[in-house]
């Protein structure tokens, strides 16, 4: 198989927006036969809706629109889908079995402790194990999202320093090469986001953090590996440093995967970080979501944990509250499906495979960077581990990353990452993942080759890409001028 | 390792095409103190037949998950159709992630274009984003973008205090970091719901109003006379909507003018999961547009002009606009939302319609078969399908009796309200028979006397 097509070819069955294949009278459902006369009655009449517009289909109708539907995507089951920052590992299948089992799918947030002890034992016991790949005191499951992780952690370090006294603390440093929820976090909590510009070589400036610690700073966030795949090589120091003035240390977990089983967090002097099960623990992406985020913290932090927790009490689990909690952050436990998944995954790598999650992530990223770099130019090529950040400065006749990215499609890759981190002009982010193999990567490396060959022999086949897909360069500018959210949403 | 494809001897190439020697080289960047000398202490690797043989024992831990339940309070079982589920395994959704690049996700984009397009007639609302966390979330959310958004920059918030404990709580955090407090309106002992004198809290300084229908006891607000107190004053109208499959009989929350209204889509079609993964709704009028959080999937074309569906309004979003984004949300919770589109797809207007007016009819054999036994109503107020039961004895006690028996009787007031020990928040659905509800009443009356 060649970096042609990668085995891809266009085979699609068109498909009509759902509402156009409802016929009056169709129906799909199946309830028991049961005379419904009068039942309305039982809700005063000012209490009814007039009417409810929602399509009529048959049961066939609904699987073969979502079956076409699903052939217009491309997912990690179909192909190398090295989107940077989003680890788009493998997802297993037995996560899947697992989450379905009635045992667990079908247990209410609100049955009695007694009659729930597996589910808080998997809880506490995924707790733990997270602790312990990452080196913190206590972990909780509530967050919903990686974001939502973020507010989270953020809303421990406020409580700390409130209940220390020390309400001058508003700021937050953020370096401009971090993801753009960790401001929007900030922003959310009342907290100001100061940005610290990267060094020259795209990892923080020691002596320019310093410079800007003073006793208004409450917290630095930083991810480590940062976003340009850098690993942080001061990252001692620079927790030393904030410790010293005062400030917390945030750690964006995004990048977890690239030391997974070979460092710790904790261990470098983190005090807060929130993990992506989605990303490093295998649980799916869902096309969005739904993901999971928990928030580890550091011994000093436990106290200010989101309520409620999962403890052990004898040999019973249970639900505790904290009485200096930051609060709660939604409803229930958490998204305990996901957190499922992410426990059947650490089972099956156990301490034996563990460390090679980073070692082979970090290899095959290595490999690509290594393959590609004199083609596509790596604005800071050092110290990277598990992915490479490209940019499209080398491309002759005004090819860019956008097209770089339309062409991989036609080649039967999902692209990377594109245009972030905004530090890096045309930024290209690949992050292959240690599910991949070596013939994956060699596939995706030939395709990045002949573009970068066709983008000057022939530019114009980059610049028409996609041909293949079922549709081809969307105009967004359209859309975002006139907006059309829904069926029937034009008038 | 299942999962780890590359040999031994392609490892080899690779280091030799990176130019080290061993994998450990690359990692020389991690400063050597920090370095794990032994990999952390996780339990040791089980196989796939381990893994089914411990989930199995685990499982079997979980006998409430067996049980004849009636809890209900924020998280409902309800018939979920087969293919739901079926349709859900499609990897190629699940194994997507955000579809950043529409021409490897029109899948996932259309998707979500229905998913907002059934959701915003449910609600009655002119549009619905891709999404939120959960009700909660979305609750507070909603608050946010008010006081975000309001001319007059008014800041107190009044909440009904039957809104579900949990969202009362949650917003509590999310005001951590807002100017804005919460004023509650207590409910009537009597009816369940809002007091009317309570209306009189909702003042010219208000910004929005935040209620819940079907309330956490159960009973239906005064949705009318809510609305027209928040729209005497121009206070944003956010009603909130949990259980949702309400909403093929009930008064949709744009009928009553909402501003913005918030939902949990859980009940549509998704399973309990011990309270998540659920997924939050979100909805609001066309002029809040881009105020809102969320993802948004529009409608556009493709340079051959050919209908397709894209991200849009990203503007709003973190990515572009960082601290000043409209929310630090930056994904949704896509498969769940899926789920939720399929369930309606299935269900259509008359199935949704059909399995409200079970409920209705459901929660009515339960009154009479409880009319033999000495738990009464606690309100009077109209309900969906919930109950609110005032005991003769401490809920609590009842459920673990009751528990004994092989039922679980439902949710005790006393859990967020300690002074209503004795009231027990029962719910039913399509998914029991009217013999349940007998089981039920005979169980209870054995406990409790008939």
């Amino acid at each position: 198989m060649s970096y042609t097509s990668n085995g891809f070819t266009d085979i699609k069955f068109h498909e009509e927006v759902l509402f156009e294949r409802s016929r009056p009278g169709r129906a799909a459902y199946s309830l028991p036969a049961e005379d419904l006369t009068g039942a309305e009655d039982l809700l005063p009449a000012d209490l009814r809706r007039k009417g409810l517009d929602l399509p009529e289909l048959s049961e066939i109708d609904v699987v073969r629109h979502y079956t076409r539907l699903s052939t217009y995507n491309f997912s990690i089951d179909h192909t190398f889908y090295p989107l940077g920052s989003c680890t788009m590992k493998y997802n297993p299948k037995i996560n899947e079995k697992m989450a379905r089992l009635a045992a667990f799918a079908n247990l209410h947030p609100e049955t009695p402790l007694g009659y729930a002890q597996g589910t808080l034992k998997m809880l506490f016991d995924l707790q733990h194990m997270l602790a312990e790949v990452s080196g913190f005191a206590e972990v909780s499951l509530n967050p919903a999202a990686g974001a939502h992780g973020e507010y989270t952690g953020l809303g421990v370090i406020r409580k700390y320093h409130q209940k220390r006294g020390d309400t001058k603390r508003k700021k937050v440093i953020i370096p401009d090469s971090a993801h753009g929820t960790n401001p929007a976090s900030c922003a959310i909590n009342g907290f100001e986001a100061v940005v610290l510009e990267s060094g020259p070589d795209g990892k923080i400036c020691l002596d320019c953090l310093k410079g800007m610690l003073n006793d208004e700073v409450a917290a630095i966030m930083l991810t480590n590996p940062n976003t340009l795949g850098v690993f942080e090589t001061d990252i001692c120091a620079i927790t030393k440093a904030c410790h010293d003035a005062g400030a917390l240390v945030y750690g964006d977990g995004a990048n977890l995967n690239a030391i997974l089983g070979v460092a710790r967090p904790g261990d470098m002097g983190i005090d807060v970080m929130h993990f992506n099960l989605h990303k490093t623990f295998s649980t799916p992406h869902g096309g969005g979501g739904p993901g999971s985020g928990p928030v580890g913290v550091a011994k000093h932090l436990v106290e200010f944990l989101p309520n409620p927790v999962v403890r052990k009490e004898g040999d019973r689990y249970v639900f505790a509250l904290l009485k200096d909690s930051m609060g709660r952050v939604r409803s229930f436990y958490g998204n305990v499906g996901i957190a499922l998944r992410a426990y059947v995954y650490l089972l099956e790598l156990g301490k034996e495979h563990i460390a090679e999650v980073a070692e082979q992530a970090v290899l095959n990223a290595n490999y690509i960077k290594a393959k590609l770099k004199d083609i596509y130019n790596v604005k800071y090529p050092n110290d990277t581990l598990h992915e490479a950040v490209f940019d499209d400065s080398k491309l002759p006749n005004h090819v860019t990353t956008m097209d770089v990215a339309k062409g991989l499609i036609d080649r039967g890759y999902h692209p990377p990452t594109v245009y972030f981190p905004l530090i890096v002009h045309g930024a290209l982010m690949v992050e292959p993942t240690e599910t991949e193999s070596k013939e994956t990567m060699d596939g995706f490396i030939d395709a990045l080759k002949d573009i970068a060959e066709k983008a000057a022999s022939d530019p114009q086949s980059i610049l028409n890409a996609p041909t293949k897909t079922y549709i081809k360069r969307p105009d967004e500018t359209l859309a975002a001028r006139k907006p059309v959210l829904k069926y029937g949403g034009e008038k | 390792m299942r999962y780890l494809p590359n040999t031994p001897a392609e490892v080899k190439e690779m280091l030799a095409a990176i130019g080290v020697n061993s994998i450990r080289d690359l990692f020389t960047c991690v400063p050597k103190n920090v370095l794990l000398k032994e990999p952390p202490a996780l339990p040791a690797a089980m196989s796939e037949m381990e893994i089914e043989r411990h989930m199995a024992e685990l499982g079997g831990k979980n006998e409430g998950a067996a049980m004849l339940s009636f809890l209900g309070g924020g998280c409902y079982r309800h018939y979920a159709p087969s293919l739901i589920d079926q349709m859900l395994l499609r990897s190629e959704f699940y194994t997507a992630y955000t579809p950043y690049q529409p021409e490897a996700s029109q899948g996932t984009l259309r998707a979500i274009f229905e998913f907002q397009t059934m959701i915003a007639n449910l609600f009655s609302m002119d549009v619905s984003n891709a999404s939120m966390y959960d009700g909660a979330t979305a609750a507070a959310e909603a608050v946010m973008m008010a006081l975000r958004n309001d001319r007059k920059k008014r800041t107190r918030i009044v909440v009904a205090s039957t809104l579900h404990p949990h969202y009362i709580q949650t917003l509590r955090t999310y005001l951590e970091g807002f100017t804005g407090e919460v004023v509650l309106m207590e409910f009537d002992q009597q009816t369940g719901r809002v007091a009317d004198r309570e209306l009189a809290k909702i003042d010219k300084d208000t910004v929005a109003v935040l209620f819940q229908y079907p309330n956490w006891f159960g009973v239906i607000e005064d949705i009318h006379a809510i609305a027209k107190a928040a729209k005497a004053v121009e206070a944003w109208l956010i009603p909130a909507v949990i259980e949702t499959t309400a909403l093929g009989i009930l008064t949709a929350p744009g009928e009553l003018g909402a501003d913005i209204a918030v939902g949990e889509g859980q009940p549509l079609g998704i399973p309990v999961n011990y309270g998540g993964p659920g997924v939050g709704l979100f909805t609001t009028r066309t002029d809040h547009v881009r105020k809102m959080p969320g993802r948004l999937v529009g409608k556009t074309a493709d340079r051959e002009g050919k209908e397709c569906f894209v991200l849009t309004l990203s503007a709003r979003e973190q990515h572009i606009k960082r601290e000043k984004a409209t929310s630090n949300i930056c994904s949704n919770q896509g498969l769940m939302a899926l789920a939720a589109s399929m369930y309606l797809a299935t269900m259509g207007k008359e199935g949704l319609r059909k399995v409200a007016l079970t409920n209705l009819k459901r929660r009515d054999c339960l009154v009479k078969a409880l009319a033999k036994t000495k738990a009464k109503l606690a309100f009077t107020g109209p309900c969906y399908n919930e109950i609110a039961l005032k005991l003769p004895m401490k809920a609590d006690a009842v459920i673990d009796k009751m528990a004994a028996e092989g039922v679980l009787a439902g949710v005790p007031a006393s859990r967020y309200y300690p002074a209503l020990d004795d009231i027990l928040i029962t719910a039913t659905t399509e998914f029991h028979s009217c013999a349940d509800a007998g089981r039920f009443a005979t169980t209870l009356a054995k406990v409790i006397g008939g």
